[in-house]
């Protein structure tokens, strides 16, 4: 079997919850994690009489994603998805269908390639179900429990184009967009939580011949599970192709522990939801006026703001961490306020997490001053970092406070020799160029100085004491 | 005019709404659905090159309501109307075969 004659497609759907306070289209909370069927009313529970009114909130968070998308938002209206599944009290879930509120856009990936967006419509989630006994699993399962907190939260499902060519692509794909959920406040957007879920319809066939039958993958907890999920259903679909026989278009679930996928629904359940519209909603049509001032709330979005970072702190290896973890504005703050570039960029993506606590711009900028003077070591500064993470506060009293004393020139010299003095053999072998000893010597006049000394200068000492 | 609709269509529709139905309702139905297309072909048969397509009979658009939490209803009250209940939650038969 060989995967290079064949050409990967995938198209992804995406569903995202959207951050609002209530459902799509009741009053209930949209909250998660709260105690069993208690955001509920007679609307999400589909009660005889009861009647849905759209929430301002949900088709103002769909438009400017489909704005962040480049789409069209257009008018649009909603359709009944008819099936019969515990998870919808209703025997029916209300979303779009041949009208979406988004039609028509593009999302670039960092690499510079550009993914199509057919559509991001609006939609209503659906409850949890948990399947008791056997193990869990939906097809030895004795019976359900439901939950409906979740039924009726109003829900996105962006809808790619298929124009995804590799397991990279696609996670390059829902990373960004994740990035723009996260950005826009329109969700947010945990993959973990399942307030983002991915679902990947991937597909294989050679280079010049019509795609192939493609197999939807759901289950997909994470943008690590999307790619491994890919690269198994490559692997399983080129196998039976090769072997002459025909893929079968299914739903197939990934099971994160045996690190492959199994057919999902059962084959008699043909898809035929029976699409009508939904009688009780009338079409949502945003006027000129509403949309330029969702338009003019739209915050800056992730591909800007690396761009932005990127050209104050030269450095684009961490660019796009920092932005994720939303501290780009913490740092050119902090680069404003006179910090140094460079150094603000490695605390940002290397010790500091998202919202970074009572950490200021100003005591940021101070910190890598003291860093970059010399004043402070990495170590001592990433203490004092954290310091200021958990209770905010100068860097130089906190520094001061610790002992962390800058270390003489003098002194710091006195302890390179005596490390020196302390290992003549493996002195002779660093002067006679083995650079793998440095990392001893470092070590040595770490410990004496009991972590105050600055190891650049130290690796420095060493090289000037060698070549004298 | 070739059947618009057959009985192999009204026993499709029929099992996804969960419909039993006798051979002989099959048939009634599948005259009746007969007589509703037909009704539909008139209408369809109508010019209407110069009228805009509605979405709802109603002229209306864009009713929405305010995105501000609003009381939900009392969960045991809720739970004592479901015919099986089990740690707060509705207990429904096993079902095979996956969401949409």
């Amino acid at each position: 079997m060989s995967l290079d004659d064949w050409q990967l497609v995938v198209g992804l759907e995406v569903h995202a919850e959207l951050a609002t306070n209530t459902k799509i289209f009741c009053g209930c909370a949209n909250s998660f994690g709260d105690e069993p069927n208690t955001n509920v009313c007679p609307v999400c529970l589909g009660l005889p009489g009861s009647l849905p009114v759209l929430n301002r909130s949900a088709v103002e968070f769909a438009a400017r994603l489909g704005m962040a998308l480049e789409c069209t938002v257009q008018p649009s209206v909603f359709h009944r998805k008819n099936y019969f599944y515990p998870d919808m009290p209703k025997d029916y879930q209300v979303s779009q269908y041949d009208l979406p509120i988004n039609a028509d856009g593009t999302l670039e990936l960092p690499d510079g390639s550009v993914v199509g967006i057919e559509r991001a419509h609006l939609e209503e989630d659906t409850g949890k179900t948990t399947h008791m006994g056997g193990g869990g699993r939906i097809h030895d399962a004795a019976y359900s429990l439901v939950d409906y907190n979740r039924a009726g939260v109003p829900l996105v499902e962006i809808v790619s184009r298929p124009d995804i060519r590799t397991p990279e692509q696609a996670q390059a794909y829902a990373t960004e967009l994740r990035a723009i959920l996260a950005a826009t406040g329109v969700s947010d957007a945990k993959m973990e939580e399942g307030s983002m879920r991915v679902d990947a319809n991937v597909s294989m066939h050679k280079p010049g011949e019509p795609y192939g039958t493609r197999c939807e993958i759901k289950n997909l907890n994470s943008v690590r599970s999307l790619g491994r999920a890919i690269r198994y259903e490559m692997e399983r679909q080129v196998q039976l192709l090769e072997s002459g026989e025909r893929i079968v278009q299914e739903t197939r679930h990934w099971d994160e522990d045996a690190g492959r996928t199994r057919p999902g629904r059962s084959k008699e359940q043909a898809e035929d939801y029976r699409y009508f519209q939904e009688p009780d909603l009338v079409p949502v049509a945003p006027d000129d006026e509403w949309l330029a001032s969702i338009r003019a709330a739209m915050p800056m979005l992730p591909a800007a703001r690396r761009t932005r970072l990127a050209a104050q702190t030269g450095g684009d290896v961490d660019v796009a961490l920092v932005v994720e973890r939303g501290l780009d504005d913490l740092v050119l703050e902090a680069i404003a306020a006179g910090g140094d570039p460079g150094r603000l960029l490695v605390h940002a993506s290397n010790n500091l997490s998202a919202g970074a606590g009572e950490l200021s711009a100003r005591p940021f900028a101070e910190l890598s001053k003291l860093e970059a003077t010399g004043a402070l070591t990495a170590t001592q500064a990433k203490t004092v970092l954290a310091e200021l993470v958990t209770a905010g506060g100068d860097p130089a009293a906190i520094a001061a406070t610790r002992g962390f004393e800058a270390m003489g020139d003098d002194a710091l010299a006195a302890a390179v020799d005596a490390a020196i003095a302390a290992d003549p053999e493996a002195w002779e072998k660093f002067k006679a160029g083995d650079r793998k000893v440095t990392g001893f010597f470092v070590g040595l006049v770490m410990k004496t100085t009991k972590g105050k000394a600055d190891g650049k200068a130290v690796t420095a000492l060493l090289d000037a004491r060698a070549q004298s | 005019m070739a059947a618009r609709i057959t009985t192999d269509d009204v026993a499709h529709v029929a099992r996804l709404a969960r419909l039993e139905l006798t051979d002989e309702e099959l048939v009634l139905y599948t005259e009746q659905l007969a007589g509703i297309l037909a009704h539909a072909d008139d209408v369809a048969s109508l010019d209407t090159a110069g009228v805009p397509a509605t979405a709802h009979p109603l002229p209306l658009q864009n009713v929405l309501r305010d995105d501000v939490v609003r009381p939900s209803i009392d969960r045991d009250e809720v739970l004592a109307a479901a015919p099986a209940v089990e740690d707060r939650r509705f207990r429904v038969p096993a079902i095979l075969g996956e969401a949409p």
